[in-house]
């Protein structure tokens, strides 16, 4: 699968090929990697996601060395460096819980890494102050990591990954305990360090919102396995699988017969008799298939007569930005249709008037499942 | 509603304020004395009492047969470790009791170091054990408490004797030729001492070692440490206060102890404890016994203050 980011960085950073990782023996053995291959790119910010057991954190420990695989091969810049421990391999994490040693100050947590390759003192010091910097925690220097807040101490743990200069930055959830505000504002700062320190971010987190803003390109994951990579806007606006569909955003789930394939489009016979449209996935076959629409990639109109389908208000939800109606189709599905909120809007839906419900160009998706 | 005015109600006449303060504070002073009674009875009935004893003790003269006469004298502490010649009654060293205690602090030291050095990995593979295993692994350590000190020490004896365990495995195995001479030894002593105390040293380590967050140890691989230096810059300031705690569990016991000497020591090899044991039973001297005790009381509790404050000022 191509992106606009494979296609503009020609180098690749870490590389993992067919990696499996069992844990425990016998009957109660776990897959929490079960054949991951992926490629990612120098100067990249690479999303890990999906729900807790997927196994992204695995396979982030793995590029980290915390996790040997059971097999497969983890390349760093085209060196195998699978077997090699943590200490050897220039990739550093930022924990999700920051695990900052207590029994040191500010600066001697951020020179910790380089006074461990070796790097003379006057280096150190200076790395430390830049990195304070970066990070704008320069009058903190000396103050224990007990005395922070948790967005300080975020702040430390980043610049204590980064102040070794790694090839890799590794991010498990870093951004989890904090609250909303923080998380915002952590997420932009991460994209501009991210942009000035040109290293390859990888970020792993169960937040699809995080995941779509920050990310150059997601991987979609799940028992294990990943079932999809691309940009966000890919990934959000061409699920290929129902669980990627489902797990970012909200959306339309409806049956329909596909005909007339050529190349990536189709079209779809809804269960209405209306023929809509679609964009396919690889090797979509011509018959029954599931298709999914954004809510926001469809359209209400008070006139069923050329609509693609017709149903019946039930609930109308005011969210200030838009509005959600939710219908109940003829076919006795729901669907759901959000629409944006104009100044001069007025009610023209109420909770039981039929409506027509008409897309937006390109809103039909054919999923693989 | 406050304290005040229900306190005037309930005596029916109106107090002033200052009053009911006045009785209300006094009142509170009068319950927090007697409901400290039991614990105050407790700390003055079995330790100050004591202790005041030994201290009035120490400074009195040797009674004919046992006890005490009351007369002030402080030639008990002139007796620690000096003693007058019997014949020309000039002060020299007491090279018997110096050599007993340098061998008691030797011996404890030593204790100290050997139950440190190996409860350390002991402790770091309980906490690694799995949650559900760990208090069986505990358990273990725990078991030789459950016997009784005289029968476990005499045990050791079996093992160190010249024709015990040990030395029979030894020539068995070819290692030596004739059995080595283990028992009443410094060593039997030592082996004796670390067999008896490893399990307070193990118990405060893994108590701040289960607290100890293995991320922080994942930190230091990630940021390029060794093993080597893992252990001494994350792990090791991390259960320092395990380390002393296990340290001082050990020491003040070993430098006391009694029964190990006693048996595995032979008659030759005396600690303190036995000194002070003699001067209540075979020498009849209770005011040097006394004087002893308190001598190495003092000893003890000025090196804990020197070593925790060392200890607490090297983390900060």
């Amino acid at each position: 699968m191509t992106s606009k980011s494979s296609a503009n960085s020609s180098s690749v950073a870490i590389e993992v090929q067919g990696l499996i990782k069992t844990f425990g023996t016998g009957d109660a053995s776990v897959k929490a990697l079960d054949g991951v291959s992926v490629s990612i790119y120098e100067n990249e910010f690479f999303t890990l996601l999906g729900p807790s057991g997927c196994g992204k954190t695995t396979l982030l420990r793995m590029i980290a060395g915390f996790e040997h695989p059971t097999s497969g091969h983890v390349l760093l810049g085209g060196d195998h460096i699978g077997h090699l421990p943590p200490f050897m391999r220039p990739v550093n994490t930022v924990f999700q819980n920051y695990a900052l040693f207590p029994h040191m100050t500010v600066g001697e947590n951020i020179g910790f890494g380089l006074e461990m390759l070796g790097k003379d003192k006057s280096e150190i010091a200076r790395k430390v102050d830049q990195t304070l910097a970066m990070v704008r925690m320069e009058e903190y220097v000396n103050r224990k990591t007990s005395q922070l807040s948790g967005g300080q101490q975020q702040r430390v743990a980043l610049a204590r990954a980064l102040a070794p200069e790694p090839r890799v930055l590794l991010l498990d959830e870093p951004l989890s305990a904090l609250d909303l505000k923080l998380r915002k504002e952590m997420q932009i700062e991460l994209k501009r360090m991210q942009h000035e320190t040109g290293i390859t971010f990888v970020f792993v987190t169960h937040d699809q919102e995080e995941a779509l803003t920050m990310s150059d390109r997601v991987a979609v994951m799940k028992d294990g396995l990943i079932r999809q990579i691309g940009a966000p806007r890919e990934i959000y606006d061409h699920p290929t699988e129902r669980f990627v569909a489902h797990f970012i955003g909200e959306t339309n789930f409806l049956e329909g017969e596909l005909h007339d394939i050529n190349g990536s489009t189709g079209m779809i016979k809804l269960a209405s008799g209306s023929n809509v449209p679609a964009s396919l996935p690889d090797e979509a076959a011509a018959g029954t298939v599931t298709v999914v629409v954004r809510p926001e990639h469809a359209l209400l109109s008070t006139s069923p007569d050329n609509a693609s389908l017709t149903g019946e208000v039930k609930t109308i939800v005011y969210f200030g930005t838009d509005t959600h109606y939710h219908l109940e189709l003829e076919s006795g599905d729901s669907f759901v249709v959000r629409m944006q909120n104009q100044r001069d809007s007025g009610t023209d839906y109420q909770e039981g008037s039929k409506v027509g419900i008409t897309f937006k160009d390109n809103a039909v998706q054919v999923l693989k499942d | 509603m406050s304290a005040e005015t229900t306190l005037a109600h309930a005596h029916g006449a109106p107090l002033t304020g200052a009053e009911a303060e006045a009785a209300t504070v006094k009142r509170e002073v009068r319950n927090r004395w007697f409901l400290l009674s039991p614990a105050m009875l407790i700390i003055c009935g079995i330790g100050i009492m004591p202790l005041a004893i030994i201290i009035g003790y120490s400074f009195m003269e040797q009674g004919n047969y046992a006890g005490v006469k009351w007369e002030f004298t402080l030639e008990s502490w002139m007796n620690l470790i000096t003693e007058r010649d019997i014949f020309d009654d000039t002060l020299g060293w007491n090279h018997a009791h110096i050599s007993i205690m340098l061998r008691s602090i030797g011996l404890a030291l030593m204790t100290m170091v050997t139950t440190l050095i190996m409860g350390f990995p002991t402790a770091y593979f309980i906490t690694t054990r799995p949650e559900g295993q760990r208090n069986f692994w505990l358990f273990l350590i725990a078991l030789p408490f459950f016997s009784n000190l005289l029968v476990r020490t005499f045990s050791m004896m079996l093992m160190l004797r010249d024709d015990g365990y040990i030395n029979n495995v030894l020539l068995f195995l070819g290692v030596i030729d004739e059995p080595m001479i283990l028992i009443y030894t410094n060593t039997a002593v030592a082996i004796g001492l670390v067999f008896t105390y490893l399990p307070l040293m193990v118990m405060p380590l893994y108590a701040s070692m289960e607290k100890l967050n293995f991320n922080l140890v994942e930190a230091g691989y990630d940021l390029y440490a060794s093993r080597f230096q893992v252990l001494k810059r994350v792990i090791l300031p991390s259960v320092k206060p395990g380390i002393i705690a296990g340290c001082i569990l050990v020491f003040i016991p070993a430098i006391g102890a009694y029964v190990t000497a006693k048996i595995l020591g032979g008659g030759k090899n005396l600690m303190i404890g036995n000194l002070i044991a003699n001067q209540f039973g075979t020498s009849r001297d209770w005011p040097l016994g006394s004087a002893i005790s308190l001598f190495m009381m003092i000893v003890v509790m000025i090196a804990l203050i020197v070593y925790v404050r060392n200890s607490l000022a090297e983390q900060d």
